[in-house]
C-alpha cells in the first residue's frame, strides 16, 4: 500500500510523517543532527530525501537519505565560491531536482548542481550580467536574513528548463541548463522605485499549476496569476485579507485553484487577525474563499515561511503546511477542513510531500 | 604527534571519527588537513573561504588561541573548540 510522507525541515532538524490512510500519522526524527534545515525535499527520481542546512559552527551542507531517512550523509565538496572570489556561502536556502541536475540556491546568491544525486557539487550559474547583479552579487550588500537564491520551479525530467528566484531581486527562466537567463516579471506590482524595467521585485514564492501554461506567485505585494508559463503576470490579489505571505501551492489537477496563506506584512508576519486561515480560489484568482475549518481561529499569531506549504499528487489531493511556532496541519479534502498533525516541533521552514510505495 | 581534541558536533558526522585524534603536522591548518585525509569533509566543517576558521570556531595550541598558520609541534595539544552560540 502506498504511503504518504511528509518531509518537515525546522530549525533543529529534519522530521519525517509516514501515514497510511492521511489521518494517523507516525513520526520520526530529528534528523541532520538538529542542524537548521532551510529545505528539505523527496527526490522522485532517486527516492532521496535531501535536506539543505546550515550550521552556525559547521557551516553549510546538504544531507542526504536513500532509505527514508534510516541512514544519513551530508556533503558540501565543491560547494564554495572558493578562497579568492570574495564571496561566501552564508546559507544553503533551496533544492530542487531537474533532470539530472540537484541544484541548490544558495546565499551570496547563486546556484550549485550535482550530478551524482548530491556527493559533489559545482557552481552552475549566479546569474551575472543580470541587471542589477553588480549589487546583489556584492559580498558588502547582502542582507541579513537573505537567502539569495530562494526558490526554483522545476521538472523532475527536464535538466534544461526551469525557474529561479533571487531573492528581492525577481524570477529568472533558463531554458539551456543555467547557461543564460531572461527575467520573467514582465506585469508584475512593486511599490518601490527600481533602476530597471525587468528587475526588482520581490518574489517569494513561484509555483506551477497543473497546466504549465499556467503558474502562480506569492509577492511581497500581491499574488499573481500567468497564463503564459510566466512571460507576463497579472494580479489577483483582490478579496484576499493582505496582499503579502509566502507559502502558496497550486492543485496538482486542476489549473484553477490554488491555495495561499497570507499574512501580515509588517513586522509580525503572522496570519491575520489571529486566525489561522488557508486562503483557495477555485477560479484563478477571481475569487477566493477562507478554509478554517479545524483550524485555529482565536490567539493563533501563526507564520507560514515560503517553503511551509505543499500538496500531493491523490487523487483528493491532501494539503499541509508548518508553522514558524512548529505545528503541522493537514487536509485530506483540498482544504475544505484540517486537523493538526504535529504541535511542538521546532520552527518550522519547509515541508514537502511524497506518495512512496 | 600533535594530540587533536575536536569538538563532540563533529564526531556524528564521520563514521570512525573519535574526539581525541593524534597526527603528524606542522600548523593548525595541517593537522586539519591531515584529518581531512582521513575523514573526507571534515575541513569543511571547519574551515571557511580564505581560507579562515569558521567564524565560531576557534583553535587553541597548548591553551593558546590560535590561528590557521599557527604552528604545532611534536606533543602539541591542539583544541578545536565550537565557540557557545547560538540558541
Amino acid at each position: 500500500m502506498p504511503k504518504t510522507v511528509l518531509i518537515v525541515g525546522t530549525r533543529k532538524g529534519a522530521f519525517l510523517f509516514e501515514s497510511n490512510d492521511r489521518r494517523d500519522w507516525t513520526m520520526r526524527g530529528p534528523y541532520c543532527e538538529g542542524w537548521p534545515v532551510y529545505h528539505a525535499i523527496y527526490d522522485p527520481k532517486t527516492g532521496s530525501i535531501y535536506a539543505a542546512a546550515a550550521s552556525e559552527w559547521h557551516g553549510s551542507s546538504i544531507w542526504r537519505s536513500g532509505d527514508l531517512g534510516e541512514t544519513w550523509e551530508q556533503s558540501s565538496e565543491g560547494l564554495s565560491y572558493g578562497d579568492d572570489d570574495g564571496r561566501k556561502i552564508s546559507k544553503v536556502s533551496t533544492l530542487a531536482r531537474a533532470g539530472d541536475r540537484l541544484l541548490v540556491g544558495v546565499e551570496a546568491p547563486g546556484i550549485f548542481e550535482s550530478r551524482d544525486d548530491g556527493k559533489t557539487w559545482s557552481i552552475l550559474s549566479t546569474l551575472s550580467g543580470q541587471h542589477g547583479s553588480e549589487v546583489w552579487d556584492d559580498p558588502a550588500n547582502q542582507p541579513p536574513g537573505h537567502l539569495g537564491i530562494s526558490g526554483f520551479v522545476t521538472e523532475p525530467d527536464d535538466s534544461e528548463n526551469f525557474f529561479t528566484i533571487v531573492q528581492g531581486i525577481g524570477a529568472f527562466e533558463t531554458e539551456d541548463g543555467g547557461s543564460s537567463w531572461t527575467p520573467r516579471n514582465r506585469g508584475l506590482r512593486r511599490d518601490w522605485p527600481a533602476d530597471w524595467e525587468d528587475v526588482g521585485f520581490c518574489v517569494h514564492k513561484l509555483v506551477r499549476s497543473a497546466d504549465p501554461q499556467r503558474m502562480y506567485q506569492q509577492n511581497h505585494v500581491g499574488m499573481h496569476r500567468s497564463d503564459d508559463a510566466g512571460q507576463s503576470w497579472t494580479e489577483i490579489t483582490e478579496g484576499l485579507p493582505g496582499d503579502f505571505g509566502f507559502a502558496a501551492a497550486a492543485h496538482p489537477h486542476d489549473r484553477d485553484t490554488f491555495y495561499v496563506i497570507p499574512v501580515d506584512g509588517g513586522h509580525g508576519r503572522t496570519m491575520h487577525e489571529g486566525k489561522a486561515t488557508v486562503w483557495r480560489t477555485r477560479d484563478a484568482g477571481s475569487s477566493w474563499q477562507p478554509m478554517r475549518e479545524g483550524l485555529p481561529q482565536q490567539d493563533a499569531h501563526l507564520g507560514v515561511l515560503r517553503q511551509g506549504m505543499t500538496i500531493d499528487k491523490q487523487d483528493v489531493p491532501g494539503v499541509y503546511f508548518g508553522t514558524s511556532t512548529g505545528q503541522v496541519f493537514a487536509s485530506t479534502d483540498e482544504g475544505d477542513t484540517w486537523s493538526e498533525i504535529a504541535s511542538y516541533l521546532p520552527a518550522i521552514s519547509s515541508v514537502d510531500v511524497a506518495i512512496v510505495e | 604527534m600533535t594530540d587533536v581534541r575536536l569538538p563532540g558536533t563533529l564526531t556524528p558526522l564521520f563514521p570512525g571519527l573519535t574526539r581525541h585524534v593524534e597526527v603528524e603536522a606542522g600548523t593548525v591548518l595541517g593537522a586539519i588537513d591531515q584529518l581531512e585525509e582521513r575523514w573526507p569533509g571534515l575541513r569543511d566543517r571547519l574551515v571557511a573561504e580564505g581560507p579562515a576558521l569558521r567564524s565560531h570556531i576557534h583553535a587553541y595550541v597548548d591553551g593558546e588561541r590560535a590561528g590557521l598558520d599557527t604552528p604545532v609541534a611534536d606533543r602539541s595539544r591542539l583544541d578545536v573548540i565550537a565557540a557557545i552560540s547560538g540558541g
